[in-house]
């Protein structure tokens, strides 16, 4: 095949104009995922709510008409509650939920992960978490003062077994 | 409404389709037809495809996927051995944006062509997961560097993914704090980054299995150019890592990806529910798109009678809609064409590959080995003869052509006869000898989809091959290669295609003062004064 100068010209320039399609848009432009001058406060933990209701004793009669495999002193629900969970910063509600137990029969753990963008600065950084089946109030709480600086990525963990509230 | 939907489609389509004929034009001249990229948008695929997975084994062999490791390991890769490990990462990066946009023309181009109906929904429809597989394989990728632009990905995909009520913990909490992170996270989406390209690989195999004669290759020209350019690419603005990850940071601004990542930036806008919807239902469309309303010609059929088994329409068919059976009817041939009718696109080339098609027949009635019902060979030749009856002048010439190529009406006059047919490769080579060697024209112009670019894919190949005595069945020797002309013109191409038909009915003028072929009216004149 016969390829002619201009064409071998013509054909470096189209090669040179693809390249530097790939190499532009492969980085460019470049995208602000959060701005610079900004903090970050997520809220990100799994906990399992108390059983919906308290474990009851089951009587003589009721042991007996079960199947001899599966007779138990006490019948205990696997549905879980869901959890209530608020977070503040100062005075201002940034999330305020009731998180549903996962699982079909919603007898799995609750999860919650949000993130907030907030101006850096100091706060009085506070949370509550609900797990029990009570009407009001919260089981767990935690305040702290905080010192958010620009570009700063605060998590609000959760962990029961270690006192509750932590920050990472 | 659902016609003006339709035609309001139909003319996107039209616009479309001529927008990529003029750049094919363009890059006909500047690559010539061989090697027009856009004409081997699928190749080009397979062959970025194939530069990733080269430099994909060669970083694997060098990359460490602990947390820490994966971004040391990379960073080594990319600084201390740039001339190979560099650049072979820089391969890596560009070939697999370079296969995002040959998949995305490629998907484009075979909508805009109408290539997706009929048989054709087996390649499209597995298309569709290519493309998925495609996008999974290369956000994985930038999982695994575990730098600023990792982290964002990470973040981004996960916060996506756990929208989806599949999962009882966020993915996203892997990503919240150092104690969080776990290097197994890397070793699965190592496994990812692997297995997926993989898997996409079968399903390209698959994607092209019911093409005869697949392109997977793109020409050596070609492939030496664009691997040129990729290297020189490479050297020219090598992929850089974007920063270690630190968790108690989140990336503030990254360079994004945009042939993979384009959609992430909406993230910040919707809902990850409402991105997948998205998704979904963009994938339903082209799911959807094959099964449109469509009259669908009618498949080839076999006629025993004319059929010796000779297995031309087999070899021939593009879309593999044929094939060989053991004989049916106790007839001496050992074997008879069977028609698939769910693979037939009604495109005739098997009827021009059948050497029963042939117009000299007389002591028995024209009916060919393979045949299509809607355009029987008998009414190509009854077409042929009444079209070209009143031709005048010395230079009378009909014009086979196909209905995707330029307009054949424009060209038709007073001394020139145009037939449109399905494929131009329909046509077969005794009709060129009947109509030439019988004197019913003076020459016979074929014409058909743009060069290199057959709409039924091997139409024009086979054709040119035939009149060259390449292929079965061959032109004879005697039929005055002169006589015939080939000419390949898209549809923004007719005014070049008259300019080609003009030049050799002037070359056949020229050739009539030294061996002009009688006319049918002198012809029967003749016969009448006898």
């Amino acid at each position: 095949m016969r390829v002619s100068a201009v064409q071998i010209v013509a054909q470096v320039a189209a090669y040179a104009a693809f390249m530097a399609m790939l190499g532009y848009f492969a980085t460019m432009p470049a995208y602000t995922y959060v701005d610079s001058g900004a903090a970050v406060v997520t809220l990100s933990f799994r906990h399992a709510g108390a059983p919906v209701r308290e474990c009851r004793r089951l009587t003589p009669e009721e042991i007996a008409a079960l199947p001899a495999n599966m007779r138990r002193p006490t019948d205990c629900p696997r549905e879980r509650v869901s959890l209530l969970v608020e977070l503040r910063l100062d005075d201002e509600t940034l999330y305020r939920a009731s998180l549903a137990p996962s699982g079909l029969a919603g007898d799995g753990a609750s999860s919650v992960y949000q993130r907030f963008v907030v101006a850096p600065g100091h706060y009085r950084l506070s949370a509550g978490l609900r797990d029990s089946r009570r009407e009001q109030g919260f089981d767990h709480e935690m305040a702290e003062d905080i010192e958010l600086l620009p570009g700063q990525h605060l998590v609000v963990d959760f962990r029961a077994n270690t006192g509750g509230f932590r920050l990472l | 409404m659902s016609a003006i939907t339709g035609t309001r489609v139909s003319r996107i389509k039209r616009l479309a389709r001529a927008g990529f004929e003029r750049v094919e034009s363009l890059f006909d001249k500047i690559f010539t037809p061989a090697w027009n990229p856009l004409y081997q948008l699928g190749a080009l695929g397979w062959f970025y495809y194939w530069i990733v997975a080269v430099s994909g084994i060669y970083l694997y062999i060098f990359f460490d996927s602990g947390v820490i490791d994966a971004y040391e390991s990379v960073e080594r890769i990319t600084h201390v051995q740039w001339y190979a490990g560099g650049v072979m990462r820089s391969l890596h990066r560009y070939a697999s944006d370079a296969l995002v946009v040959m998949m995305v023309l490629h998907l484009v181009r075979e909508f805009v062509m109408d290539r997706m109906h009929g048989p054709r929904w087996f390649a499209w429809i597995v298309g569709v997961p290519i493309i998925w597989l495609v996008f999974a394989a290369g956000i994985s990728g930038y999982w695994v560097v575990w730098d600023k632009l990792a982290h964002y990905v990470a973040i981004a995909t996960s916060q996506w993914l756990d929208a989806l009520p599949l999962f009882g913990e966020p993915i996203a909490r892997n990503f919240i704090h150092d104690s969080t992170l776990s290097g197994r996270f890397f070793t699965l989406m190592v496994f990812i980054h692997i297995a997926v390209p993989l898997v996409l690989l079968f399903v390209m195999w698959i994607h092209i299995h019911r093409h005869a004669h697949a392109k997977v290759n793109p020409p050596l020209g070609l492939a030496l150019g664009t691997l040129i350019a990729l290297v020189v690419l490479s050297f020219a603005h090598p992929a850089l890592s974007q920063g270690p990850v630190t968790l108690d940071s989140l990336p503030a601004e990254v360079g994004l990806d945009w042939f993979y990542l384009f959609l992430y930036p909406l993230l910040d806008d919707y809902s990850g529910l409402a991105m997948w919807a998205l998704l979904g239902a963009g994938t339903l469309v082209l799911l959807a798109l094959p099964w449109l309303p469509r009259k669908r010609p009618v498949a080839a059929v076999v006629d025993l009678n004319n059929c010796n088994g000779c297995e031309r329409c087999v070899l021939d068919c593009p879309h593999s809609a044929v094939r060989m059976a053991a004989r049916s009817d106790g007839s001496a041939y050992l074997q008879e064409a069977v028609v698939d009718p769910a693979l037939c696109v009604a495109c005739g080339i098997c009827v021009g590959a059948c050497p029963t098609a042939t117009p000299f027949r007389r002591r028995s009635a024209l009916q060919a080995g393979i045949e299509l019902p809607e355009y029987p060979v008998v009414k190509l030749r009854e077409q042929s003869l009444s079209r070209c009856e009143k031709l005048e002048g010395h230079d009378r010439v009909i014009v086979y052509g196909c209905g995707r190529g330029a307009d054949l009406n424009a060209v038709a006059g007073s001394s020139v006869a145009v037939i449109a047919l399905p494929c131009t490769a329909m046509l077969a080579p005794s009709f060129i000898d009947f109509m030439i060697s019988r004197r019913h024209v003076d020459g016979v112009f074929i014409t058909g989809c743009r060069e290199g670019e057959c709409y039924e894919r091997l139409g024009a190949r086979w054709m040119e091959q035939r009149i060259a005595g390449e292929r079965d069945p061959h032109l004879r020797q005697r039929v005055p290669r002169e006589r015939i002309a080939t000419f390949w013109a898209g549809v923004d191409q007719g005014p070049v295609l008259a300019e080609e038909l003009a030049a050799f009915r002037a070359r056949l003028r020229g050739l009539h003062d030294t061996d002009a072929p009688v006319s049918v009216r002198q012809r029967k004149a003749v016969v009448h004064a006898g």
